[in-house]
Formats: C-alpha cells, structure tokens, sequence
C-alpha cells in the first residue's frame, strides 16, 4: 500500500506511466499478433463447435476485461471515497471507457458465435442479460462522470455508483450457475479447466495480450485526463490574475 | 454455413475495436500533452 499511496501523486505517476504505455501496449499487439496466429492457425477445430470455437480467444478475453474495467472502477471509485485523492477519480474514469468497449465486444463477439453454435443471435439467459445490464451500467457511469465534472462536481455522486455497480459482478460469474442458462457453465478455472489443452493453450497469451493493452489505454487516458485538469488549473490561475 | 465467416466477423470486430480504442485515447493523450 505504500507504494500506491507513492504512485498517487500525479507528478510521480506520470514519471512512471510515461515510459510504461508504449511498452504495454507494444508488448500487448505482440501478444495479441501471436495469440491470433496460434488461435487460427496452430489449434485444431473443435470436433462439436467445428472452426467457431476460435472466437473463444477473442470472446473470453473481452468477456474479462468487461468485468476486470469495472473492477478497476469500483477499486479505484473505493479508494477516492476513502483518500479523496483525485488521482483515484481519474483512474476511475479511465477504466470506464475501455471497460465499457471490451463488454459490447464480448456481446457482439459472443452473439457472432452463438448463431452458428446455437441457432440464435440473442437469447435473454441469465449470462447474457446480465452482461447487457453491466454495459447499461457503464454507460450510465459514464454519463454521470461526465455530468458532475461539467458542473465542477467533487465526483462523489459517480464514485458512490462505482461502488455500487460492483453488484452486477458475482451475478455475471454466478449466473451460469444460479440459472439453467443456454451460456454453457464455468469452463475455465484457475487450476483447471474442461477445455482440451490442444485447444485451451493460445488463450492465457491472447488474455496477457488483451490485458496488457488495456492497461495501456487506462495509462493513456489517465495522462489525459490529468492533461486537462492541468490546462483547466492553469486557466483559472490565469483568469485570477 | 461458412463457419470461418463468423470467426472472421468475430476477429474483426474484437480487433477492430481494440484498435479504434487504442487509437482515440493515444491521440487524445498527445491532443492534451500538447
């Protein structure tokens, strides 16, 4: 925790995010370029699912970082509700964007997948509705960060919701299993997994991959998020005198 | 049915929108660093 509280002041963040983004995010394409070739190339096809079964690689990675973003709100909404650091305000808001992008992929991806798997594009199981509703609640998120910085709000109204919203999470892990679903149920664990090695094994570079520019993208928008506020200090020291 | 078609509509969009998120926060990080 040290460290964080070390990390929380914006001139020793960008100190280190600085250097950081281009190298996760380079080191991300790479994961994700070799990901695609082992996924499409280099595994064989699923003797039920036939070649469908490679949207796995880009599905399940989406599906975690649409979870792992609002994780990263919730943590970092927390961590300003308890510091009332703004730092945690700006990672918050940097998660929710990505976050929000890599849950519509996961639905696109996921219906995509499910026409020549299950005979329907949509259908309103307890995984899918629920992943729906986590999108609707970025959305609203979003929305209200907006809302309250452009009325010089002190973000506790999007902050409180952040914390909030990290209801829906156990609901989406759990629906598979609190419901007869059509989404099949937990096939990945962390010791173990039903899937076939020969199948299972492109998927951790594609999730290192995925996560990796992810991170990248939060340090992105975090650089210019604190870019902004600068420039708006600025014009108000400039306005005062 | 072509199954490689839905795994290309997959690939593309999971790409696609990767790229098109990465793009818009870099330029808008270099637009604010400015």
């Amino acid at each position: 925790m040290p460290s964080l509280h070390a990390l929380a002041n914006p001139a020793r963040f960008l100190r280190v995010a600085r250097p950081l983004t281009p190298w996760l995010t380079g080191l991300g394409a790479v994961l994700i370029a070799l990901g695609c070739w082992a996924g499409l190339v280099r595994t064989p096809p699923d003797y039920l699912q036939g070649e469908t079964v490679r949207i796995l690689y880009v599905h399940v990675p989406a599906a975690w970082l649409g979870m792992a973003g609002w994780s990263s709100v919730a943590g970092a909404s927390l961590a300003y509700l308890v510091w009332r650091h703004p730092l945690a305000q700006v990672a918050a808001r940097a998660a929710a964007v990505p976050g929000a992008v890599f849950a519509a992929v996961c639905l696109v991806t996921g219906s995509i997948w499910g026409r020549p798997t299950w005979g329907t594009w949509w259908q309103w199981d307890g995984r899918l509705t629920s992943m729906l509703l986590l999108f609707f609640v970025y959305l609203g998120y979003l929305s209200l960060a907006r809302a309250d910085a452009e009325r010089g709000g002190d973000g506790r109204v999007p902050a409180v919701y952040g914390v909030a919203g990290t209801v829906l999470l156990p609901v989406i892990r759990y629906s598979v299993v609190w419901w007869n679903t059509l989404h099949q149920g937990p096939s990945i664990g962390l010791t173990r997994s039903s899937i076939d090695p020969a199948i299972l094994w492109p998927l951790p570079i594609m999730l290192t991959g995925f996560t990796c520019v992810f991170a990248g993208v939060v340090l992105m928008r975090m650089r210019a998020l604190l870019a902004v506020a600068r420039a708006e200090a600025r014009m108000r020291r400039m306005a005062r005198i | 049915m072509n199954q490689w078609a839905f795994v290309a509509a997959a690939y593309a969009v999971a790409l696609g929108g990767t790229v098109a998120l990465a793009a818009a926060s870099w330029w808008a990080m270099r637009r604010g660093e400015k």
